[in-house]
């Protein structure tokens, strides 16, 4: 698994390939020193830019009236149109649909870029689409577009949620306002789960495909620590690519790791032991530590900050990696516990099977068709299921061996386990005397805490027959 | 910017290219009407006699034009829109009211939006008015010219009729159909939808105000005529102002349509839609692959421009999932098919993707 990275000095290969990028972004209408700022900023997508930037044509020029670009998670969408438009200074107007919570929102934002805050006063109090369309008219007929102007959404798919002449009318605003303007929609999601019922006008459709392995490399490359060399840094990301790539290939999150296990890294640099240059001894230095820092991508159960700790007193424990999803352990009561298991019972078996497991003489079970389809799915797939108050103390008294006296401090400690967060109340708001409950804890749990008590827990449950 | 050409040349080829853009984008981009609209003469006559028969004689009339999106009914309203209005009478007393059904999405806004466009906000001022019909019979009566003899007459366009029939009590359209039955003031109500059913969204009472006049624009378009159609977007207008330039260029486009992978894609283009839509679309891809170095289209333009629109978006977003994330989608699959589309949740996923991970 080592690899060690070979290639001409950075300088040149870094010279190299701006030329090859600013080849292909030539534009007229457009100053050649911005498009080669432009191409810098953009590596690796130089393919999708230039093909942008033929579709946006000259400044004067119209476009087509929307363009839907759909790619995943860090593809860079976003990044390239910000580039792109605020290096040539084109007029746009950028909203994310997370924050339009309502239109009136992105009215505002729109009139507000492209003609000033005066023109977004003239809104009336809850301005509809086409009070919007009427004001857009009467602001472009006094101050007309001189070059195309481009409305930006981000997170589009909210879009799908709002009233249903939005999208529509978005779509061919470029007809509505009679202005050159052009609408790009921006989404994870693919076109054809936005089409409405009825059509639309159909948008062009742009896709910017992943980044490869190698296109990773080269971008993660660049926010390299100063103090250290492009070789050593490349070779780190190398490594971290080779564990890491195929679980994970969103850009986002490959820097984050990046830059947090980077100084676990360096440790034996630093401590003199090894060379920047003796790739199998930082490999083998850091390999225990990725396939630790494995378990908490995309997760963020601890902070950067409490991860470089562990880093450093990890030598003493040789424990796994204890986040917010390991508990401790509870010390509860006698009767707690047996409550809790008959939560547990309560939730994973079915209400039929009741009579069978916890009634003394329960004669013969018909095996009458238990065999539905779902039966082949076992109940701890599914989720625990809600009971009522009821059938959790008959199979509690059943499964209790001495006698117990339905006391209020039995009813007490049901509503400390809810508090424990051990169950969960589920009944709604108005049925205060049938309130129904579910267990919330798993099945680990549950048998360590029958093996205090001496319960065979797995002998009564459906699954486990 | 601009190179010049060796040999003579009116003008440099960066202005050309730059010329050549700018028409062909007015053509894709902004849909400019055309001066002829192809292939709906019949339609274009109906039309226009129509509304001729309002505007100079006073006759009331309503019209459903319908047709499939991209089809052509806003390119034909504006092309007869712009025939009527060279008759300087009724340049001089047609109005006209545009609506449209995504942005007037309610009767009260509609009406606000006709006021508006009438230019009858003054006359109407602070006025309360019990009803919709009294509203608009108002209207009405203030659009009659200076000797009360006769009012002037109205065109109102509805853009996206459908939606207006679902309004509540479709109280605009009642009122609209009733004026046009009713001869009180000549109106004109055209509609245009893309709802072949929409008579059946109408109501009864509605249904029968109205004229059961449709205008179909069905496209009956054959493959040579689909060819002839994507030639004529391409070429140049005759007045270019570099007449050399503008001969090689339409060569050039005749010779590329005439090529045989350039044909099987525009078959395969017209097999599945044969709307002027996504003609544009593809054509116009086709033109932002044109720039100062590569001057003309050439067939592998068509090509390219062809496989990004019939591109498979899944299978490029599965393109981009890691190897867990296809280890998961596959154990989904599974699920899937063993109980036939029944609801999954991650627990099980999870279970059954075990057997991917070593």
């Amino acid at each position: 698994m080592v690899v060690v990275v070979l290639g001409a000095p950075g300088t040149i290969l870094r010279s190299v390939m701006r030329s090859k990028m600013t080849a292909l972004l030539q534009q007229p209408g457009y100053e050649e020193e911005r498009l080669q700022r432009v191409a810098e900023k953009l590596p690796c997508r130089d393919v999708q830019a230039g093909l942008l930037l033929s579709l946006m044509g000259q400044p004067q020029q119209y476009s087509f009236p929307s363009i839907f670009i759909y790619g995943h998670r860090a593809s860079g969408k976003s990044h390239v149109l910000q580039v792109l438009l605020k290096e040539l200074e084109l007029p746009h107007a950028t909203v994310s649909c997370v924050e339009c919570v309502s239109v009136v929102l992105l009215f505002e934002q729109v009139l507000l870029s492209f003609f000033g805050c005066d023109a977004a006063s003239l809104l009336p109090r809850s301005p509809s689409l086409s009070d919007f369309v009427r004001v857009y008219r009467q602001q472009c007929s006094q101050s007309p577009a001189k070059q195309t102007r481009y409305i930006v959404m981000e997170k589009a798919e909210l879009l799908r949620d709002t009233d249903a002449n939005l999208l529509p009318a978005l779509l061919r605003l470029q007809e509505l306002v009679e202005d050159n303007v052009t609408v790009i929609l921006l989404s994870e999601i693919v076109w054809d789960k936005f089409r409405p019922n009825t059509g639309c006008f159909e948008p062009l459709l742009l896709h910017f495909p992943d980044y490869s392995k190698g296109e990773l490399q080269q971008i993660l490359s660049q926010d390299r620590h100063p103090s250290y060399s492009a070789e050593f840094y490349s070779s780190y990301i190398n490594i971290l690519l080779g564990v890491f790539y195929s679980v994970c290939r969103d850009l986002r999150e490959l820097r984050h790791l990046a830059a947090l296990n980077f100084s676990k890294f360096c440790e034996p640099l630093a401590e003199g032991k090894v060379k920047d240059t003796d790739t199998h001894k930082l490999w083998r230095n850091i390999e225990p530590h990725l396939k630790k820092a494995m378990q908490t991508v995309y997760l963020r159960e601890v902070s950067s900050l409490q991860w470089e700790q562990m880093q450093q007193m990890e030598e003493k424990e040789t424990g796994t990696v204890r986040g917010l999803s390991a508990h401790t352990h509870v010390e509860l009561p006698y009767y707690s516990k047996f409550l809790l298991i008959a939560a547990y019972l309560a939730s994973y078996n079915p209400a039929r099977t009741d009579k069978r497991f916890f009634v003394k003489h329960h004669g013969k079970i018909k095996k009458t068709n238990f065999l539905k389809k779902n039966e082949k799915t076992s109940n701890h797939l599914l989720g625990p299921k809600p009971f009522p108050l009821d059938r959790l103390l008959a199979i509690f008294y059943s499964v209790v061996d001495s006698r117990v006296a339905p006391t209020a401090s039995i009813f007490s400690q049901i509503s400390s386990l809810v508090t424990l967060q051990l169950l969960t109340k589920v009944s709604q708001g108005d049925l205060l005397d049938a309130p129904k409950f579910k267990c919330a804890v798993s099945l680990d749990f549950i048998c360590a805490i029958s093996r205090t008590v001496n319960f065979e827990i797995l002998k009564y449950l459906y699954d486990f027959l | 910017m601009s190179k010049r050409k060796v040999g003579a040349a009116h003008m440099p080829v960066g202005e050309c290219i730059t010329q050549v853009q700018e028409i062909l984008r007015q053509r894709f981009c902004r849909q400019r009407v055309p001066d002829r609209p192809g292939g709906v003469e019949a339609q274009h006559k109906h039309l226009l006699g129509l509304l001729k028969r309002t505007a100079v004689h006073g006759e009331s009339n309503s019209v459903l034009i319908v047709g499939p999106r991209g089809a052509g009914k806003t390119m034909l309203l504006k092309c007869v829109l712009r025939d009527l209005m060279e008759e300087k009478e009724v340049q001089k007393n047609l109005l006209q009211v545009h609506l449209n059904g995504l942005l007037q999405t309610d009767d009260r806004i509609a009406l606000k939006e006709i006021t508006r466009q009438l230019s009858l906000e003054n006359v109407v001022g602070d006025k309360v008015f019990g009803s919709f019909s009294e509203n608009l019979v108002f209207l009405l009566e203030a659009l009659k010219k200076g000797d009360r003899s006769s009012s002037r007459p109205v065109l109102f366009v509805l853009d996206e009729f459908d939606l207006f029939a679902h309004h509540k009590n479709q109280t605009l359209l009642y009122n609209l159909f009733d004026v046009s039955q009713s001869a009180q003031t000549p109106i004109a109500v055209v509609g245009l939808t893309c709802r072949l059913d929409v008579l059946e969204l109408l109501e009864k009472r509605v249904k029968s105000r109205f004229s059961h006049r449709q205008i179909h624009l069905l496209s009956s378009l054959t493959f040579p005529q689909y060819l002839e159609r994507v030639q004529t977007q391409l070429s140049l207008p005759d007045d270019f102002p570099d007449e050399n330039f503008a001969q090689n260029w339409n060569s050039s486009i005749k010779a590329v349509c005439e090529d045989k992978s350039v044909r099987d894609v525009l078959q395969r283009h017209f097999n599945s839609s044969k709307d002027h839509r996504t003609m544009n679309m593809l054509l116009m891809l086709c033109l932002s692959r044109v720039s100062v170095s590569k001057p003309t289209i050439k067939p592998a333009d068509v090509l390219e421009a062809s496989r990004m629109c019939f591109s498979d978006a899944k299978a490029n977003m599965l393109h981009g999932l890691s190897i867990l994330e296809l280890c998961l989608i596959i154990a989904m699959k599974h699920l899937n098919d063993i109980y036939e589309g029944e609801p999954f949740n991650l627990q099980m996923v999870h279970n059954g993707a075990d057997g991917f991970f070593c």
